[in-house]
């Protein structure tokens, strides 16, 4: 009986990813984020209207990337001690389908027509390509030692994956699965993001302390964003998430356990502004319409709310223990 | 004549060119001792490659990284025996590789550094704990990834003094780097003002380790041995021999933690260290060696790793060049301890985080919250530079 209901519910699924063209996009004004609990083994359901948790949906072991289909009707998160990413149906928040993600998926990718997902996965080395439609695996590119960011040129034809201990950014073409160059960076690459203009893939480098600014053509180092604070020590500062604002002025970074997001002026290369947040933070997302930025901090379990153009904290919202990932509705 | 020798170039041309395509060779030279230290508690009981798999971990890592540099590694090892001439052994060692990671006492670790000064060939000190080897008798071809006795105890002692079990019931051990380790134990207590109350010396009588009645006479000998003892709130043992620490857990006369060589244990890693994305590691250690991975694997590891950070950096398997960056000051390595591990420029020792353990978790790690230093928190483990007597050479 219970498989007879995953199977029906997986039909469903695909129905929807099927009929993402016929959707208009949604004109609410409320958003809703979801939080990828990492030790309580939940998603935290955040309503960005009365800024409060209004489901906690039960995952499976370890949850970490988290992101929307293009479609917006599903939430896919990896667990990676599962070995799987799951599947959520956003509208009746139950988790209806996994992915044949390969070992330990952490973060992952996805083109831009929602098609086919890049993973990473820390055990093997390798990043996991799946078609999201048939949830089959297309194949494996072999990569450095512990895979982690992810990102996808805006034009689709590169895929960006960082490899912690072997301190790269992986330029992959996305047709023929092949690397196509490795850049050098700061020790263990985190998070890669790219300008929305193309011109810079912004890598962080977590225990390096810096963001490292790479020329996407030519493939170099072009500059480098650095960090001080007054009165914390260099090893405390530990950039992880980036968040580009869509005009490419502004760049959030989190810092880890430096408890603090930089406001970073892209033009300048330069931290304008430290916001204090909660403890540890990583990830981030944007709301749709970018007037705010939710933030996620692991040891003091909650998320911070930031305005984004008065660059100022707003609100703090407890959610489960240890929040890693967060994705918006689009 | 002419047309001989132009062969010969026309050869030597295609063999160069050859060559360019072929991946720069990292030799890397493993010397260690034959032979483990028998432990009390046969769960703790060494394997034969401690240590060496972990520098096997770290050359696969490092040989993954290579591919996208064209650069390969490859460990030699070399397993002394009593009454080998480790200078020898060290040479014949650097004739084909340019490091050496070694796991040697003291003595023999000078000797062999000794013996290769000349050659221009880095050592890696993986294994001895000693603090003269970064005092009076440093040198300036060891890099030392194992961490010293003094900083093993500060990350003991700043604990214990945060827990406010500031009174300490010190028993030691009747060998020579027992009354080591209790050396720095006394320093530490200075340092961080906790207090001795009394020191009492185990005397390791001789005797096997394994017995069948054991259990029955242990339980009977340990509670007279610690009673009478003036107010304490923890017994520190140093017992770096493995004759009597982990007798003492359950069995003290006044219900008190046991820490130091047994209970509460200060160590560089741990089996079950799963923080810093340390998991990745755990796994991929197991999957390679079908073990689990000690403090010993981790610090030949960290070496290994280390070489290979400095070829990529300088994109070079030239020893000159790899040995000054990891001199330099540019120079860090992650090692999954939630912060870069640097080297103490004036005596080589890498700065690390100490974990504090009990044979199941991490209890905490060290530096503790509130032990400050101007230039690094990892400073406050350890002797620090106004201190030290080495001077490099």
């Amino acid at each position: 009986m219970q498989i007879e209901v995953r199977t029906r519910m997986s039909q469903i699924w695909r129905v929807g990813l099927l009929s993402t063209a016929l959707l208009a996009a949604a004109p609410a004004h409320a958003f809703i984020a979801y939080v990828s609990n990492e030790k309580s083994n939940t998603v935290s359901v955040i309503d960005t209207d009365s800024w409060t948790v209004v489901k906690t949906i039960k995952v499976g072991q370890r949850p970490r990337g988290i992101d929307f289909t293009r479609d917006g009707k599903f939430v896919m998160v990896a667990v990676g001690d599962d070995d799987t990413i799951q599947v959520i149906d956003a509208k009746t928040q139950v988790i209806v389908d996994s992915l044949p993600s390969g070992p330990d998926p952490e973060l992952f990718a996805q083109d831009a027509a929602g098609k086919i997902l890049y993973v990473a996965n820390e055990n093997d080395n390798t990043v996991t390509v799946i078609d999201l439609e048939k949830r089959a695996r297309l194949g494996d590119i072999q990569v450095g030692v512990e895979p982690e960011g992810m990102t996808i040129s805006p034009d689709g034809k590169t895929l960006i994956n960082t490899s912690e201990t072997t301190n790269m950014a992986h330029f992959i073409d996305t047709a023929t699965r092949q690397i196509v160059a490795n850049v050098l960076v700061d020790a263990r690459p985190r998070f890669a993001e790219f300008r929305h203009d193309a011109s810079e893939l912004w890598i962080s480098s977590e225990i390096g302390g810096t963001i490292s600014i790479i020329d996407p053509k030519k493939h170099e180092v072009i500059g480098k964003v650095t960090f001080e604070i007054p009165g914390l020590r260099k090893e405390a500062i530990q950039p992880v998430g980036i968040g580009m604002t869509k005009d490419d002025k502004t760049a959030f970074v989190a810092l880890g356990p430096a408890n603090r997001i930089a406001v970073v002026d892209t033009a300048t290369r330069k931290v304008t502004k430290y916001l204090l947040v909660g403890q540890r933070v990583w990830h981030m997302a944007f709301t749709p319409d970018e007037k705010y930025l939710l933030t996620t901090n692991g040891v003091s379990n909650d998320v911070s709310v930031i305005d984004v153009a008065a660059q100022k904290v707003i609100k703090t919202i407890q959610v489960g223990e240890l929040p890693w990932g967060i994705a918006i509705a689009p | 004549m002419l047309r001989w020798l132009g062969g010969v170039l026309a050869l030597s041309l295609a063999a160069t060119q050859a060559l360019g395509a072929d991946p720069t060779e990292i030799g890397i030279g493993y010397l260690g001792r034959a032979g483990v230290k028998q432990t009390l508690s046969l769960v703790d009981q060494p394997a034969d490659n401690d240590g060496l798999a972990g520098a096997r971990l770290a050359i696969d890592d490092n040989n993954t990284t290579g591919k996208f540099l064209n650069q390969r590694f490859k460990l030699e090892e070399r397993r002394l025996r009593d009454g080998d001439d480790v200078a020898k052994a060290a040479t014949e060692l650097a004739e084909r590789n340019t490091f050496i990671v070694a796991d040697l006492p003291a003595d023999a670790l000078l000797k062999a550094a000794d013996a290769l000064r000349e050659r221009g060939t880095l050592l890696f000190n993986v294994g001895a704990i000693d603090e003269r080897l970064r005092e009076a008798d440093c040198r300036a071809n060891i890099i030392h990834t194992a961490p010293t006795r003094a900083m093993l105890a500060d990350a003991l002692g700043q604990y214990l003094v945060w827990k406010q079990w500031k009174r300490w019931l010190l028993v030691v051990g009747s060998h020579d780097e027992d009354k080591l380790f209790a050396h720095a134990l006394r320093r530490t207590a200075t340092r961080f003002g906790a207090k001795i109350v009394q020191e009492r010396v185990f005397e390791d009588a001789g005797g096997a380790r394994r017995t069948d009645s054991g259990v029955t006479l242990i339980q009977r000998q340990m509670p007279v041995f610690t009673q009478q003892a003036p107010a304490y709130d923890v017994l520190v043992a140093a017992d770096e021999s493995e004759v009597f620490a982990n007798y003492l857990p359950y069995r003290t006369w006044d219900p008190r933690p046991v820490a130091g060589s047994a209970g509460l244990v200060p160590r560089s890693w741990d089996a079950a260290q799963d923080q810093w994305g340390a998991v990745q590691m755990q796994n991929r250690f197991i999957k390679l060696n079908q073990r689990r991975m000690t403090a010993l694997d981790m610090q030949a590891w960290t070496a290994v790793r280390i070489i290979g950070e400095a070829t990529s950096r300088t994109n070079s398997g030239d020893t000159r060049k790899v040995t000054d960056f990891i001199k330099g000051p540019d120079f860090s390595v992650a090692a999954f301890k939630g912060t870069r591990l640097t080297l103490r420029d004036w005596n080589l020792q890498l700065r690390q985080p100490i974990l504090l353990v009990d044979g199941r978790m991490v209890v905490s790690v060290s530096p503790q919250e509130g032990f400050l230093h101007q230039v690094s928190e990892l400073d406050t483990l350890g002797y620090d530079r106004p201190e030290s007597k080495c001077k490099l050479k």
